[in-house]
């Protein structure tokens, strides 16, 4: 029983650090995110506080915490709301997608990484996180803002851009070729479209069956599905979190929502497990060096992120201080980067550090020039 | 009156309209059910401030106090401009004979010249409901009619 002991002991101080670390940080209101990390860098090899005994079980919470990151991410889309997005804002996702991405397939280059890593830290530096940026309009009353559905927009875009982008990459990063890659891609849009047919037809069976009126029902077998769907996606080399996309997807109406709220303490338990995973696994010697990469990538980040938030502003008719609100809110990149490290396999090791301190940089300076961004009171926008 | 609706993707709905005395109102209704409701400012019209939230609870109270003495006046209204009309309404008991059957069987017009203008079923109201609507029990009837075209309702309905 020694080692249970040394096991309740150090996750019991990791979670009330947590809850510490993120109390401060919903203060200030910005993102957990950023202090997770770092609590994850103290814990680990090389940190402050090693936890050999936790250090097992929060490296296998960290899978769950993806399979529910990238559930409750497709159990948030909506069919509506994204051709509607669809409809007004492609050119602003293109050049989101353009604009973001660019920068991190040239520094990977630069850095002499493999393609695989290139690829990985393209995404990294393209995806913003929807999580920060939705909870942070909220707190900051921005819902009611005229920018604010282009922001939402550009979000949506991206979160579904990545249910043809994970599946590539987890291929590519399991050794596979081109032609397997394009495979997998094919298996994964296969699986939306038929995912999307199949809710769309049997979506109430499928419904009825997992949306069961008892909430620990509800609970056990939203559960219990996705993770072997997860299971099976990374049988066939799809990677477990697109597997977990796609049940998301396949859910929809009143027992998404459900599923969503009794879901959502879990989520957020794995999910910090699984950012102390990402810390845990790089060592704070390795941060050093790539912190000049990191910082040049954020600087550039943040500009590029800037001209996207501006650009779809501008394309919903917002006048000047909308746009720059725009602009900041975008900047902000969090849980999908740390997937996509995670999904990278021999090359995560490589993009591993950079990716982790560049999400520190923007994770915290993100929200902090959201917010600054409101208060720029001598900024006047004359309306045409 | 016009209202503008903004889809807020993953968030909710936004409604948007100016009242009379010139003033831009926004409430966004959130998929959590929670409501937000907001003015906009004269110097950056794209700049909302935050006036208060509401939780659904909250919501739902407000929505009676705002709307439930409104319709009531807009039937008393109705049935004081037609000398002899008036309104009753009718719950379906669970023993009801027309239980799980269409309101069509009823043959409630034809038989008593009086109206069912609408089902009240738990928090829903439907509105002129067709011949096809199946009753449930504890659906109550809204009826519009003379007082013995009511009663006549009633009894159709009851026995």
């Amino acid at each position: 029983m020694h080692t249970s002991l040394a096991l309740l002991l150090e996750l019991g101080i990791i979670l009330v650090v947590l809850s510490v670390l993120g109390a401060l940080a919903r203060r200030w209101s910005f993102s957990p995110i950023p202090l997770y990390l770092l609590a994850g860098l103290a814990l680990g090899e090389g940190g402050i506080a090693p936890v050999p005994a936790a250090g097992e079980f929060v490296r296998a919470s960290a899978s769950i915490g993806v399979v529910l990151l990238l559930l409750t991410l497709g159990l948030e889309f909506n069919t509506a709301e994204f051709s509607h997005s669809l409809r007004r804002h492609v050119p602003s996702a293109v050049l989101d997608f353009v604009l973001n991405a660019t920068p991190g397939a040239i520094a990977g280059w630069l850095l002499g990484l493999s393609w695989v890593g290139v690829l990985a830290l393209a995404g990294a530096t393209w995806i913003s996180s929807s999580g920060i940026i939705a909870r942070l309009l909220s707190d900051l009353r921005r819902l009611g803002n005229r920018e604010t559905p282009a922001v939402l927009s550009v979000l949506v875009m991206e979160d579904f851009a990545m249910a043809v982008y994970l599946p590539v990459l987890a291929v590519l990063a399991s050794g596979g070729t081109w032609w397997q890659a394009l495979l997998g891609v094919t298996i994964a849009v296969g699986c939306v479209a038929a995912a999307f047919a199949a809710s769309h037809r049997w979506g109430h069976h499928v419904n009825r069956w997992l949306g069961h009126p008892d909430s620990e029902q509800l609970m056990l077998r939203v559960l219990g599905t996705t993770l072997v769907v997860a299971a099976l996606a990374e049988l066939v080399d799809v990677s477990a979190a697109v597997g977990a996309f796609l049940v998301g997807l396949t859910l929809t109406g009143e027992v998404a929502e459900r599923a969503r709220a009794v879901l959502a303490p879990l989520r957020d338990l794995f999910a910090a497990a699984f950012f102390l995973a990402i810390g845990l696994a790089v060592s704070p010697t390795d941060l050093l060096p790539v912190l000049p990469a990191a910082i040049a990538l954020a600087a550039v980040g943040i500009a590029t992120k800037f001209a996207t938030g501006w650009y779809a502003a501008r394309r919903d008719g917002v006048a000047l201080r909308g746009r720059l609100r725009a602009g900041t809110a975008l900047i902000a990149r969090g849980e999908f980067s740390i997937v996509i490290i995670s999904l990278a396999g021999s090359a995560s090791t490589a993009i591993g550090p950079v990716v982790t301190a560049y999400v520190l940089l923007l994770a915290t300076i993100g929200p902090m020039l959201m917010r600054w961004s409101g208060t720029w009171s001598w900024i006047t926008s004359p309306r045409p | 009156m016009d209202v503008n609706e903004v889809l807020l993707p993953g968030v909710g709905l936004r409604y948007e309209f100016t009242n009379a005395d010139g003033e831009r109102i926004g409430i966004v209704a959130r998929r959590s059910g929670d409501f937000e409701v907001l003015t906009y400012s004269d110097t950056d019209p794209d700049e909302s401030r935050p006036v208060f939230r509401l939780t659904p609870e909250e919501a739902d109270t407000v929505a009676e106090i705002l709307g439930a003495p409104r319709i009531a006046e807009r039937f008393a209204d109705l049935t004081k401009e037609v000398p002899g009309l008036s309104a009753g309404q009718v719950a379906v008991a669970p023993s009801s004979p027309y239980v799980s059957r269409p309101l069509g069987d009823t043959r409630a017009r034809t038989r008593t010249g009086a109206s069912i203008v609408a089902i009240v079923r738990g928090d829903d109201v439907i509105a002129s409901p067709t011949p096809d609507e199946v009753l449930q029990p504890g659906d109550v009837l809204v009826v519009i009619g003379t007082h013995e075209g009511i009663n006549g309702v009633r009894a159709i309905i009851e026995t």
